[in-house]
């Protein structure tokens, strides 16, 4: 099993520590409900160097990043950020990820743990012209400092200021006496803050900095338990969970980055998505709050009202913030309206549900 | 982690406490710990007789879900009333407050064949 920078110090604060994509990491320190209430309310840091980075550099970086992901990259300027993924040839997802525009010809991809491999492989295979590749993941450490309160926690640690780095842009600078650090306004939470990447021989002066910068604001560490409610309560989808290789970004609700009218975004599989969206979609991937008392999880069956199976729930868990049991899960298209009643079968018994508008956290 | 001497314990981490012929069991302050965020607990045996290692509930976390086995066979009775408002009183309280059943016990011998705290201890320390 491999650790993160910080993996002995989630340790000594006593963190429940599981196996997670190849890593010892944290999955809660205070409790799940407390760690996401502090990210919702106030401040909270997540490490989650677990996470793969990859450089795309030279001339042809633009063309390759624009080939392989559905996204339109010619779109993104440097200093901003752009979520994306990476279909395969099946119809389905190699990956989600982040793609950064660093400098002009210099791109850095943000890629699941789990799928590392898988990824550098596929945009490998797909490097025709020679784009120099570099996987920086195990020099990378990654912290997500998430919540209302993260300008005002980290703003003196940078002369950055912290509150005119927008959403999906970031900057790169000196960040708790560490040059370089990228300081990115983004996150998997829906609560603001940003993602700080820096090399991972900095990780416990950065770590050591933030909270003490961050403690007047009552700032945490979270865990991977919180990150999934957290992630959850938005509609963000998790690879494995909502979407993988055999799931369609169109049906995923990943139109938005599925680029087809884009000029000049001839990416993998691109004419499948065309024909795909002018057929119409079979099923989607919604959102559902629980009716009756009963938490949906992975794989449970969603039915009608006859007991037919109709799709799949995908994820679920009782949502902290709203107090109820919620889920996503992939149902035929014709439950797929916020309103429409459907069943998921929890140990044989249906249990009642409602489709409901992405994100749950309006 | 605390595991009471007055206390039996099983593999599946429940615990009894036994007062004459009846037995209060809940689950132990690993289980609690393993289990996280408690939401809630749905006891399907109430006033059923089950056997020793029979499911009688379920008991549900943020994170994730887990059975709930009957320690001894017997006759369940009572179902703790304030688990359905409160169901934190497992992991606040896992051998008081959060007791989840009370059940009359049929074969007292059976109590037998359970850990004591210093041998439920080295299961979940190993």
């Amino acid at each position: 099993m491999k650790s993160t920078a910080l993996t002995h110090i989630h340790e000594q604060l006593g963190a429940k520590m599981a196996e997670f994509a190849g890593y010892n990491m944290p999955i809660s320190y205070s409790g799940i409900n407390d760690e996401h209430q502090t990210v919702r309310n106030a401040v909270g840091v997540f490490d989650v160097s677990h996470m793969g980075e990859f450089i795309l550099k030279g001339e042809g970086a633009a063309d390759l990043v624009q080939r392989v992901t559905s996204n339109d990259v010619y779109a993104l300027s440097p200093g901003k950020a752009q979520y994306s993924c990476l279909p395969n040839n099946d119809g389905g997802i190699v990956d989600d990820l982040l793609v950064y525009h660093l400098e002009d010809g210099n791109y850095m991809l943000v890629v699941n743990a789990s799928n590392m491999e898988k990824d550098w492989n596929w945009i490998s295979q797909h490097n025709t012209g020679g784009v120099e590749m570099h996987n920086i993941s195990d020099q990378t450490s990654l912290l997500a400092v998430q919540g209302p309160k993260a300008v005002e926690a980290l703003q003196s640690l940078t002369d950055v200021n912290l509150s005119e780095i927008a959403y999906y842009t970031f900057t790169k600078h000196r960040f708790a006496g560490v040059d370089n650090v990228i300081i990115s306004a983004t996150g998997y939470t829906g609560a603001g803050g940003f993602e700080l990447y820096f090399p991972k021989e900095h990780s416990e002066v950065i770590w050591n900095a933030v909270f003490e910068a961050g403690a007047a604001f009552g700032i945490k560490p979270i865990g991977l338990g919180a990150r999934d409610t957290l992630r959850l309560e938005m509609g963000f989808c998790l690879y494995g969970n909502d979407i993988d290789d055999t799931t369609s970004p169109l049906e995923a609700g990943l139109g938005w980055i599925t680029k087809l009218k884009a000029a000049n975004n001839e990416f993998t599989n691109k004419a499948h998505f065309v024909q795909q969206r002018a057929d119409g979609l079979k099923k989607k991937l919604v959102g559902f709050e629980m009716v009756d008392r009963g938490i949906p999880r992975h794989d449970y069956p969603i039915v009608d009202e006859a007991g037919n199976v109709i799709g799949k729930v995908t994820s679920g868990t009782q949502s902290p913030t709203l107090g109820k049991a919620i889920g996503m899960g992939y149902v035929d298209t014709a439950f797929a309206e916020p309103g429409s009643t459907v069943y998921i079968d929890i140990r044989q018994k249906p249990v009642q549900a409602v489709v409901v508008k992405l994100p749950f956290l309006q | 982690m605390q595991f009471p001497d007055n206390l039996k314990y099983t593999k599946d981490h429940e615990w009894v406490r036994v007062e004459g012929n009846t037995g209060y069991i809940g689950i132990t302050d690993f289980a609690q710990r393993e289990l996280g965020d408690i939401v809630y607990v749905d006891i399907t045996g109430d006033g059923e007789t089950l056997a020793m290692e029979d499911t009688f509930g379920t008991v549900e976390a943020v994170k994730t879900v887990s059975d709930l086995y009957m320690p001894v066979s017997g006759t369940i009775s009572e179902v703790n009333p304030e688990l359905d408002g409160a169901p934190e009183l497992i992991n606040q309280d896992p051998y008081g407050k959060g007791w989840m059943i009370k059940v009359e016990m049929s074969d007292l011998s059976e109590l037998d064949g359970l850990m004591d705290a210093a041998a439920y201890g080295e299961l979940v320390a190993g």
